[in-house]
């Protein structure tokens, strides 16, 4: 039970070099929010101010209505999952589990139920007296997470958790934390990560950090589907949206646009009269062009430069000119026939993107 | 020949005649005796290799068991033997019984006994306190260069020093050492002569090594206490921890191997000690401590019996931490 509120909240290391600015959120109870970005976005930073560990330098931090700026991480209600797990090698399993409780001087009878209920959640119960060092990567992620859950917390940050796991492990861990969320429903978790698969997996909500402040909240889909930014668009999906330049030429119910390449655009998004002219770049994920047979105005055209044939789907990558990014479309089924020759590609207008400076043109 | 020269010449020689031993002793291995050809080029190669590591060690094994095993067994012999006119007569455990019946023996054996409570324990504990407090602090460097710097100075030079802190003046004249003077400044009725007095003077004697080891202790230590992952401290402080448990409960366990290490490393130095006694008090007024017995032994009474019994009992109590320490550190470094 803990609502978050992130007022106009600011980082800055020693009064110059600004890292966060105007940062507003509104987290309800029970939402898993996801905070992505690339790295050195500030999405850690951010946790640790949530968390108490790195000082809020602007705006307030509330918790159920309450400025927590200078309130200790150990009364903010928070328990924290740190990336290399920071258990305590000198202790035990049970004894990394029980200190919080030990330093909160509860009852013996008290840290040992928590404990026990956490190590039933977590399957730990045969590993309470081992030490960290004897247990695998995997075991020892639990062990944190069961740390965190012995102290009941309001609210769960999870900073990168998933990070230093082997690629099965991650999956398998990923569907236990979802798991453990469901299983928690009156809990609120922050989770950071850089790793889109798991924030599009975990999230009910997604936000994007970029350029010191938020890019984008919204759900997974909303993400996906209509991106507000140039900057969203390309950081969620793989591979990233194509971005092709181009001069709206008939504005209207439906959008059509001259694109620098030769091709022609239609997109589903309207515009003004007073938009003909306007430079924008049209935007197109991959997996949304279809390859257009016979005749008919193509949105690109272009010879394959080089295929990824992944079984499920193919990956065309298309001839580019030396730097810029070559345009990218991800077929279904396999096209291994499909090299050095030259195609063309076409795609569902409400699936066709609109940038102007940057910002999405849907309304 | 010019001396300088000379010290050139030495060192040139020496350095050359080392390289030509490796030099030759390898060839004479592959060329002569072992050679990698022939119908035996395999199993000649393999018996060289296994040859090779013992021709290298050869000459720090030669000098090892010259300069150190050697002396080891010959102070075993003349501990067993009485030195009479004109050579040696067995004697069997006389020296040693002769040394259990010296009162002046316990003296040091419980002196000794006594530094080894107090200096290693404070030592490691100042050396600890201090790295960290200065751990945070910008100044924190500075302090800790000094505080180490009496590392650099000599047990006797320490001495010297402290001997000027503790000196007294009769009553009437100057005091030059500071303690008696801050004594007088602060009431005391006249100067005392600190070093005369039983069972403070070995704690004043203590105070010099203390001072000396704190700087060790911390340097180690400090970069004991850098090395603990930043992460378990910041999961502490979540989990509520105040200062004072996160230095006690995860910083202290987590760098204790290091402080045995430290505290061991202390303790040697601390049951081999002499300097500091044979410069400041000669053992006098109670101050006797073991090595300095065995000096008194060895080379003022020419006792060389009773000396090499006293050096083996130092040699006896040193060694089970030492070969603990090492093991201890070859864990350390795994």
């Amino acid at each position: 039970m803990a609502d978050l509120k992130l007022t106009d909240v600011g980082k800055t290391y020693g009064g110059k070099v600004e890292v966060l600015k105007n940062i507003n959120l509104d987290i309800k109870t029970g939402e898993l929010i996801v905070f992505v970005g690339p790295s050195g976005c500030g999405k850690s930073t951010l946790l640790r101010m949530i968390a108490g560990l790195e000082k809020i330098t602007g705006g307030t931090l509330e918790i159920d209505g309450q400025v927590v700026n200078d309130v200790p991480p150990s009364e903010r209600g928070i328990a924290m999952v740190f990336q290399s797990y920071a258990l305590y090698p000198h202790m035990t399993v049970y004894d990394n589990m029980s200190f919080a409780l030990k330093i909160a001087k509860k009852s013996k009878e008290e840290i040992d139920e928590g404990v026990q209920r956490a190590a039933r959640i977590l399957q730990l119960d045969q590993l309470l007296d081992r030490l960290p060092k004897e247990l695998s990567g995997g075991q020892r992620q639990r062990v944190a997470i069961g740390r965190a859950i012995v102290r009941d917390p309001k609210v769960y940050l999870f900073d990168e958790p998933l990070s230093n796991l082997d690629a099965a492990l991650r999956v398998a861990t990923r569907i236990e934390i979802a798991q453990l969320k469901e299983a928690m429903p009156n809990s609120t978790m922050i989770y950071v990560t850089h790793d889109q698969v798991e924030a599009m997996t975990l999230a009910d909500k997604i936000v994007v950090l970029a350029n010191k402040g938020i890019a984008q909240v919204g759900s997974p889909l909303e993400l996906y589907e209509t991106p507000d930014n140039e900057f969203v668009a390309q950081f969620i999906g793989s591979p990233s949206m194509n971005l092709l330049a181009g001069e709206i030429t008939g504005p209207g119910d439906e959008t059509q646009v001259t694109l620098k390449g030769g091709g022609m655009a239609t997109s589903a998004i309207p515009t003004q009269t007073a938009d003909k002219g306007r430079d924008v770049n049209v935007g197109i994920r991959p997996e949304d062009f279809t390859v257009l047979e016979g005749e008919g105005a193509a949105i690109y055209e272009g010879k394959v430069d080089y295929l990824e044939a992944l079984g499920e789907v193919t990956l065309l990558y298309f001839e580019a000119d030396s730097g810029a990014n070559p345009v990218i479309a991800k077929l279904p089924g396999i096209h291994g026939d499909l090299r050095g020759r030259t195609v063309k590609l076409t795609a569902d207008p409400a699936r066709v993107h609109m940038f102007s400076n940057g910002n999405s043109m849907r309304g | 020949m010019h001396p300088a020269l000379q010290a050139v010449l030495t060192v040139g020689i020496g350095v050359s005649s080392a390289i030509a031993y490796f030099y030759l002793a390898n060839m004479f291995l592959d060329k002569v005796l072992f050679p990698p050809r022939g119908a035996n080029a395999g199993r000649n190669i393999n018996r060289a290799n296994m040859i090779r590591p013992w021709v290298f060690l050869f000459p720090a094994l030669f000098a090892l068991c010259l300069y150190l095993a050697y002396p080891v067994v010959e102070t075993i012999r003349l501990s067993l033997t009485d030195r009479v006119p004109g050579g040696y007569e067995w004697a069997g455990a006389e020296n040693y019984v002769a040394l259990t019946k010296d009162p002046k023996f316990w003296e040091a054996l419980r002196n000794n006994f006594f530094w080894l409570l107090v200096v290693p324990g404070l030592s490691t504990a100042f050396g600890l306190i201090i790295a960290q407090l200065t751990d945070r602090l910008s100044w924190g460097n500075i302090a800790k260069s000094i505080i180490f710097m009496p590392m650099a100075i000599s047990f006797v030079g320490a001495s010297v020093i402290f001997k000027l802190v503790y000196d007294y003046r009769p009553a009437g004249e100057e005091q030059i050492g500071i303690l008696n003077a801050a004594y007088l400044a602060l009431g005391g009725s006249e100067p005392q002569a600190w070093l005369t007095i039983p069972g403070l003077n070995s704690f004043l004697l203590m105070i010099v090594l203390i001072w000396i080891q704190t700087g060790f202790a911390m340097v180690i230590l400090s970069a004991a206490l850098r090395g603990i992952p930043e992460e378990t401290i910041e999961a502490a402080i979540v989990d509520g921890a105040n200062p004072f448990q996160i230095f006690f409960k995860i910083k202290v366990p987590q760098i204790m191997p290091t402080i045995m290490v430290v505290w061991t490393t202390i303790t040697i130095v601390v049951l081999k000690i002499f300097d500091i006694v044979f410069a400041m008090t000669n053992g006098q007024w109670g101050t006797q401590v073991l090595a300095n017995y065995m000096y008194d032994k060895l080379f003022r009474a020419n006792d060389w019996g009773m000396g090499s019994a006293a050096a083996m009992v130092i040699m006896l109590l040193v060694l089970p931490i030492l070969v603990w320490n090492v093991r201890q550190a070859r864990k350390e470094m795994r």
